[in-house]
């Protein structure tokens, strides 16, 4: 067992300050939170403007061939790092419970400033501790803290396990090879705790402009008349445009039933009292990065909205009832994927009484 | 009274769930577009704006200024600003195209022939946008500009627009007296209703400030305590470490008690004593404000000096180093009688504060930069410990920071460890740094998006500007009839003693 500090992982930072440290083999879930508590305390002790930062838990189940990776990611997301990270390094021969702690900080806090220490633990397990998966976790995660779970590939029998503890769990749909299941398991999931999906951030840009579009006191009526909905994507990406058409029938109040294969898209319709509403998912190979590619509402009075990705924002089109056309940008600059993930953390503490109902209209609307 | 502007997101069912509420297409309009302000905060407040997706979906910018300009010098004006001053890296591709929707309109403010220009260049974004723009111009010119601006726009009709809303954003000073202030409300009141008018306050646009709320009316354990019954006293500091810089020509008109006290420190005196709105919508908030700032007398000239003090900062140290005194700062005229410290203390005479004094104070080149509210209870009716060996039984004093640590502080008294019963005061910490994931954006991303949206509670009402002017303007009539020199204070200190000679038997002032 050794406890020390190592060189900074931020050298840039003026004042950098050294991680503290602490690693074991063979410890227990006690003793790895009595260093944790240890490390936070002497660095407190060092420089009293250094406090453990104290908004989330997340508790992170991985492979640990990929816990790198995943490092990785989880260090791009910044200021929205959880304030204690518990990593499972799973790795299925693994017999003993070894872990290893670090408390950093972005630097020293100087005289009247506020430092943030960040835990991140990591605890590498084999199979053998899948069945007390709960009685690890549960010593290592903040009293009183909102939890949220992540297990970026697969494993649900864990996240099973570790929604005992949690009231958030982290999904990124478009990461299950079928998203017909992908569906399925949120569906399941959001009656044991709040969901965070990816899937579902990455079009916030989209249903927020669809939604300004129709904000004036003139075109709120034109939502009365919308006729057609097309969404193209990226071939990964179906779920996402189920999520997206989804919103717009639970928001507007339409009867959605399963739509049909054909021809790489998915076609169907929706009823809207007496309106029959047209919709179109279509697959857009030429996309590279996943999410939605386009969108495009027609009304029955002749308007037309088309929105598509763009450089620098989404570029708008839309198409009024005596046919006049325009085009302009819509500015916001891409989040990126950590920028997405990081999104994700935040959005545990926050609650979008939304997406359940969009989630059970794309389950309805699934062939 | 005004009724509130809204937009229209009630009633739109896809709003729902959306942290970021839509905003009318929009042109805003920046007088004064090359002036420190606009350069500083408004320019990297629209940039941040619209890297957050959060500008309206159809935007465009106009700056007018006194200096010809080509539009292209303009927008190179522009991107120089934002570069140097946004709070991250802009993205290249957002900020090109944000500054594609730049405009430059050259001409002095009374001229009337720019508000045409202007109002050409308005018409061809709406031509070319096939829809009907919003309209939002930005007072951010020297206040002597505000009535002139505002009815040259009432000339030239651009003060109401078919089909879309128009509003005016006035930055702060709101007048430099009373008699100002009135005048400057019959000015713009004659050209914009009341609801189009947005008179900024950018404490008010501060995440602390909206904290306060939060904290106050979230929290059950506080509002039975929250009154005379058990507060004894209530103190406001606004302390700078730091001198007045290059802002000598402002400062020196303006004073610490224009500066800060009449719009600022009465703010966060209101957020303290207000009652509970009724809703959090712009007239409930403003209304209960307006209550608490007429609940304060006003002073009476003759009794100015035993309820409120003035100093200037003389040389002393400040950061480790030897600094000049106010009246040694570059452009400061000799002999000037203008406060750079201003400490008062006020009483909410209303059922809920009657007898319970609030000190304000504020100064630069204090012993450090502190905003915080400070809040002491009344001592415990009787101690049953022994006071022998303990470290002063103090009042429980609930410590609110604005800055530089967001929080709240709880001063208790708690047992030393040992075989004997001896106390001594603790804090029970609590700071928002540790507790949030998100960054506050900055107070004018908020405070743009919120006027261009048509919502006002974070925004000054007519009444309420007048009313603390009513509080400050009996002060400064008395000290302006007071001949100099002014006492000083060591710079880098607590401040001048004299502010001692208001308070209240018992009372002393908090440490900065």
């Amino acid at each position: 067992m050794r406890s020390e500090p190592v060189s900074s992982s931020s050298p840039s930072s003026p004042r950098a300050l050294p991680d503290a440290v602490w690693s074991a083999e063979h410890t227990t879930p006690d003793a790895i939170e009595a260093a944790l508590r240890g490390l936070v305390n002497r660095r407190h002790g060092e420089n009293g403007g250094l406090a453990p930062a104290r908004a989330l838990n997340m508790v992170t189940f991985v492979e640990s061939s990929y816990s790198g990776e995943i490092a990785n990611r989880l260090a791009a997301v910044g200021r929205y790092h959880a304030s204690r990270l518990v990593v499972l390094s799973y790795d299925p021969g693994r017999t003993s419970l070894d872990a290893h702690a670090v408390v950093s900080s972005d630097g020293e806090p100087g005289d009247g400033e506020l430092g943030l220490l960040r835990e991140t633990v990591t605890v590498e397990i084999g199979e053998r501790h899948l069945d007390d998966l709960v009685t690890i976790v549960d010593p290592l995660v903040v009293t009183d803290l909102a939890t949220l779970v992540w297990s970026p590939h697969g494993h649900p029998e864990a996240v099973d396990a570790l929604l005992e503890l949690a009231q958030a769990v982290l999904v990124d749909s478009l990461d299950d090879p079928s998203w017909r299941e992908a569906i399925s398991r949120a569906c399941e999931l959001r009656g044991r705790a709040y969901v965070v999906d990816l899937a579902w951030l990455r079009s916030t840009p989209w249903r927020e402009r669809v939604a300004a579009a129709f904000d004036s006191p003139s075109m709120r009526a034109e939502l009365e008349s919308i006729d057609t909905v097309s969404v193209r994507h990226h071939p990964d990406s179906t779920v996402a445009a189920m999520l997206l058409v989804g919103w717009l029938a639970s928001r507007l109040g339409w009867q959605v039933s399963p739509l049909t294969a054909a021809g790489g898209a998915l076609t169907g319709t929706a009823s809207a009292g007496e309106r029959v509403v047209t919709i179109r998912l279509e697959r857009a190979p030429e996309q590279e990065v996943r999410g939605l590619e386009g969108v495009a509402i027609a009304t029955a009075t002749g308007r037309r909205l088309g929105l598509r990705r763009g450089t620098g924002g989404l570029r708008a089109r839309s198409r009024d009832a005596n046919g006049s056309e325009h085009e302009w940008t819509i500015l916001g600059a891409s989040r990126g994927e950590s920028g997405i993930l990081g999104e994700g953390i935040r959005q545990s503490l926050l609650r979008d009484p939304t997406y359940g109902p969009a989630l059970d209209a794309a389950e309805t609307m699934t062939p | 009274m005004a009724a509130v502007a809204t937009t229209a997101v009630e009633g739109n069912p896809l709003t729902a769930g959306l942290e970021r509420l839509p905003v009318a297409p929009t042109t805003l309009v920046i007088f004064g577009a090359t002036g420190d302000l606009a350069r500083r905060k408004l320019l990297p407040a629209l940039y941040n704006l619209a890297h957050d997706g959060a500008l309206p979906e159809r935007f465009h910018l106009v700056g007018m200024a006194r200096r010809e300009k080509e539009h292209e010098d303009y927008r190179e004006d522009c991107e120089r600003a934002i570069r140097q001053f946004s709070r991250r890296t802009p993205d290249e591709d957002v900020l090109k195209r944000l500054l594609q929707h730049v405009k430059y309109v050259a001409g002095t403010f009374d001229d009337e022939q720019a508000y045409a220009k202007l109002e050409q260049v308005l018409d061809r974004f709406e031509e070319r946008d096939g829809d009907v723009l919003s309209r939002a111009f930005y007072l951010s010119t020297a206040p002597s500009f505000f009535p002139v601006i505002v009815e040259a726009l009432g000339r030239q009709g651009l003060d109401r627009h078919e089909g879309a809303d128009v509003r005016v954003v006035i930055e702060k000073p709101f007048g430099t007296s009373l008699q100002e202030a009135r005048e400057l409300n019959k000015s713009v009141l004659g050209v914009f209703e009341e609801q189009q008018v947005f008179r900024i306050d950018h404490y008010l646009g501060k995440e602390t400030v909206q904290n306060m709320m939060a904290f106050r009316f979230a929290n059950g354990m506080f509002e039975p305590l929250w009154n005379r019954n058990y507060i004894d006293q209530v103190q406001i500091t606004a302390a700078e470490d730091i001198g007045i810089g290059t802002r000598a020509g402002y400062y020196d008109d303006a004073g610490a008690l224009r500066d800060l006290i009449q719009n600022h420190m009465l703010q966060l005196l209101c957020h303290v004593a207000m009652e509970p709105p009724v809703s959090f919508t712009a007239d409930e908030v403003r209304n209960e404000k307006v209550k608490v700032l007429k609940s304060i007398a006003e002073p009476i000239e003759a009794e100015v000096e035993q309820m409120a003090v003035r100093a200037q900062y003389g040389r002393g140290h400040a950061g480790g180093e030897d600094v000049e005194g106010y009246l040694e700062e570059p452009g400061i005229p000799e002999g000037s009688n203008t406060e750079t410290y201003a400490a008062l203390r006020l009483e909410v005479d209303n059922w809920r504060w009657a007898g319970v004094p609030f000190y304000l104070r504020t100064g630069k080149r204090l012993a450090r930069k502190v905003t915080e509210i400070a809040v002491t209870l009344k001592p415990v009716p009787h101690l049953a410990f022994s006071q022998d060996g303990s470290l002063g039984v103090l009042p429980n004093q609930l410590i609110l920071t604005l800055q530089p640590n967001e929080g709240v502080s709880l001063r208790l008294g708690a047992k030393i460890p040992g075989s004997r019963m001896v106390i001594r005061p603790v804090h029970m910490e609590f700071l928002y740094g540790t507790a949030f994931l998100s960054q506050s954006p900055e107070a004018y991303e908020r405070l743009i998006t919120d006027a261009m949206r048509g919502d006002a509670t974070l925004f000054t009402r007519d009444d309420e500007v007048e009313a603390q002017w009513c509080i400050c303007d009996p002060i400064l009539r008395a000290w302006e009839s007071t001949p100099g020199p002014l006492p000083q204070y060591e710079s880098g200190s607590q401040g001048p003693s004299q502010a001692n000679e208001i308070l209240l038997p018992e009372h002393a002032w908090r440490a900065i």
